[in-house]
């Protein structure tokens, strides 16, 4: 009885101590986390609901998009190596193959419409600054031919699988061609002196951001940069819900790839050390049931 | 030289050449250990099986990790985590490990102050545990560079800085240590050399000091009883073992320690598998980078109270700069539980709480290190600075004034 009370004395005073110094420290240096926002509500320029057309979708994207981009998936490749074209626009521009899966619909449209405004990166490019964004705005198009871009974009991506290739592939899409995954041996697209020269920082490897970020930061992170890092050069990139659980499950299976080994064994350990505990116990009664 | 009859078995081979018999009672059947105790007597059994299970651990890391600038990040993080098998369970061991060691020590130091356990012929133990947690405290810190995570590298800076502000010797001092004039690749490799060789080896030879030093006074027991252990070892041979007042280190003592190590280890691992976040902070998992410096810079937790005591004078006072006033009171904090013994006036040997101005002490002092800690991890600003000053000062103060209190209580109980 003594001793529970000494127990519970002792519990408090620790359970006070981590409290402070884990749970309100880390509430105090990181401020609430707003939830991410998968309707990229802010972008109201297309109006999304009208319904696209592949046929012609297919058309303005060969006229308008090509001279840039790659679709791997309808038969387009690159037209350049990637060192060629990250020296020429600054950034590899991207394949569009998997672009109408893993971006969300609204961000996509609008996107085209305005790419800065979407990426929320007017305090990079400016209008009138001396940097301009590779890719112009298509703010010419009516929104009917946008939502025939993103129908035919949609059209083209293909499925992936829901595991670790299929993660691995969306990581690739949406964060593989500016950063690097040294622990999945993913070496960014674009070369980092050149990404350094266009956006004015490097973007960091992600081997350990699971860790060091932790999956409840990077969800709101991804979703909207700039309301965690104020100023960050890294763009909102428009993924939808799907698209982001599948790169932070990749970022998981890469950072933190021995998680289902370690809770199982420690399933095992805790059950072996239960028993120990519980025979020790009854040994104690036993031998001190001759001196009491 | 002694008669050596032909040995009948191997038992009585080695025994007549080694004493096994006598040694075993010398050391454990007949090392007598007062029943009078809970499970906070268990806490150095605790210990000893805690710096076992570092040991083993960090010898199974050290065959895998790179003491190299460029090289040590990966060699945890991606090596000895992912690539070897089970290397990612030994460093959950080996890293928690080192967390909650700390806090067994304070357990274990509370318990000693609450009681009384460092007079009357056991200043040596205390003394001797002072050093074990000195080094313990240099082995942690040591031990927190070697991922050369962000933390490791930035605690490192400020902790190594605080030395700059020693007078005269203080700018040098500082290149000294680090081997360099930042910390760099050679810092890392001596402190390296530190954490598994000499502070070790030195740990090692603390803790037979320990065991030594315990072994005269005796073990104390909660109600700080005095009484002739050699009578009552007699008592319990002759077969009293009910009405003797002791009870043999094997199998009696002991066995209570495996109850509590048992739910011990249960919590461990609990914190191993499951909860390791508090030992393992998310920041070290971005490697070192000596541009860039976190938003927030904090050693580990058991370092806090006297980190917040370093950091609570940030004003000038009577002259002198808060720097320097700061770096007075670090110094202290960590020098004064040492000559503990001689503050405490009093002659009583008994639980805190029966001593009638201590009792008041004791839990003041619990109080005031709670808070510092709590606000040796919070950013330093507004009140947090206020609060973090106010508690930096009532611990000096603490110390201070424990001489007069424990005379005074002296002079209540008269010298009992
Ligand atoms: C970190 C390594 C340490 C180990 C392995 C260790 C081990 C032990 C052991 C086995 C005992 C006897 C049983 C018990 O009362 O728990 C003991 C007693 C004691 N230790 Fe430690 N100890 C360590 C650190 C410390 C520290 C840091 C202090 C405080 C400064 C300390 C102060 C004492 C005192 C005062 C006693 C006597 C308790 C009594 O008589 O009731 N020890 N230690």
């Amino acid at each position: 009885m003594k001793e529970l009370k000494i127990l519970a004395v002792i519990a408090t005073l620790v359970g006070i101590t981590y409290y402070g110094i884990e749970p309100y420290a880390h509430h105090v240096m990181h401020p609430e986390v707003k939830a991410a926002d998968f309707t990229f509500g802010d972008l109201k320029n297309v109006d999304t609901k009208l319904a696209g057309n592949v046929e012609n979708g297919k058309t303005l994207v060969e006229a308008n998009c090509l001279a840039c981009h790659a679709i791997e998936k309808a038969g387009h490749p690159a037209m350049m190596p990637n060192a060629d074209s990250a020296a020429s626009y600054g950034v590899v521009p991207p394949d569009l193959s998997h672009a109408g899966r893993i971006y969300d619909k609204n961000y996509l449209a609008n996107f085209i419409f305005d790419p800065v405004s979407a990426m929320h990166l007017s305090h990079k490019y400016p209008v009138g600054g001396t940097k301009t964004f590779p890719m112009p705005s298509y703010n010419w198009m009516t929104p009917q031919e946008i939502m025939d871009v993103v129908s035919y974009l949609q059209s083209v991506a293909p499925k992936v699988a829901d595991n670790a290739e299929g993660h691995k592939v969306t990581f690739e899409a949406a964060c593989g061609r500016c950063h690097s995954m040294k622990y999945g041996q993913l070496e960014a697209t674009t070369p980092a002196d050149v990404i350094k020269a266009y956006m004015g920082a490097t973007p960091p490897d992600l081997s350990q951001y699971i860790k060091s970020r932790g999956e409840h930061y990077l969800h709101g992170f991804i979703n909207d940069p700039q309301v965690l890092l104020t100023g960050t050069s890294m763009p909102r990139v428009g993924l939808n819900a799907k698209a982001q659980e599948e790169v932070i499950a990749y970022m998981e299976e890469t950072g933190d790839r021995k998680k289902a080994e370690r809770e199982a064994t420690g399933l095992y350990v805790m059950i072996y050390t239960f028993v120990f505990a519980m025979l020790a116990y009854l040994w104690k009664r036993k031998i001190w049931s001759e001196v009491h | 030289m002694a008669e050596f009859k032909p040995a009948d078995s191997l038992y009585e081979w080695f025994d007549q050449r080694l004493g096994i018999d006598k040694f075993v009672k010398v050391m454990m059947t007949e090392y007598w250990i007062p029943k009078n105790i809970n499970f906070l007597w268990a806490m150095g059994v605790l210990l000893t099986v805690m710096f076992t299970i570092l040991l083993v651990s960090g010898i199974f890391l050290l065959m895998y990790y790179k003491p190299d600038m460029n090289m040590a990040f990966d060699s945890v993080n991606y090596t000895i985590m992912q690539e070897v098998g089970y290397g990612w369970l030994f460093r959950h061991v080996h890293a928690v490990g080192a967390s909650v060691v700390f806090l067994i020590i304070y357990i274990h130091m509370f318990t000693g102050i609450y009681y009384g356990s460092y007079k009357k012929g056991r200043e040596l133990i205390w003394i001797s545990g002072m050093l074990l947690f000195v080094l313990f405290s240099a082995e942690g810190f040591s031990g927190y560079m070697l991922p050369w995570g962000q933390m490791s590298y930035w605690a490192a800076y400020v902790i190594t800085e605080i030395f700059g502000g020693i007078p005269v010797i203080g700018g040098d001092l500082v290149v000294w240590i680090r081997g360099n004039f930042y910390v760099s690749d050679s810092t890392l490799t001596r402190f390296f050399m530190l954490h598994v060789l000499l502070i070790p080896i030195a740990i090692l030879g603390a803790i037979v000091v320990h065991f030594y030093a315990l072994r005269f006074p005796h073990v104390n027991n909660e109600e700080g009883e005095f009484f002739d252990f050699d009578k009552e070892a007699d008592k319990y041979l002759a077969g009293d073992k009910k009405g003797s007042k002791v009870v043999p280190f094997w199998p009696v003592f002991l066995s209570k320690d495996f109850f509590v190590l048992g739910f011990f280890l249960l919590f461990f691992f609990y914190l191993v598998f499951f909860h390791y976040g508090f030992a393992m902070d998310p920041v070290n998992f971005d490697k070192a980078d000596n541009l860039k410096t976190p938003a927030h810079i904090y050693p580990e937790w058991y370092f806090l109270w006297s980190y917040e005591v370093l950091r609570g004078f940030f004003f000038e006072i009577a002259g002198i700069s808060g720097k320097s006033l700061g770096l007075i009171a670090f110094a202290f904090a960590n020098g004064i539980f040492l000559v503990l013994p001689w503050l405490d006036r009093s002659p009583m040997v008994k639980p805190a709480n029966q001593r009638p101005y201590f009792k008041y002490w004791f839990w003041f002092l619990m109080v005031d290190l709670i808070v510092l800690t709590i606000f040796g991890k919070l950013p330093p600003t507004g009140a947090n600075a206020w609060v973090g000053f106010a508690s930096s000062v009532t611990f000096l103060l603490l110390f201070i004034a424990l001489p007069f209190i424990t005379r005074a209580e002296a002079k209540k109980v008269g010298g009992k």
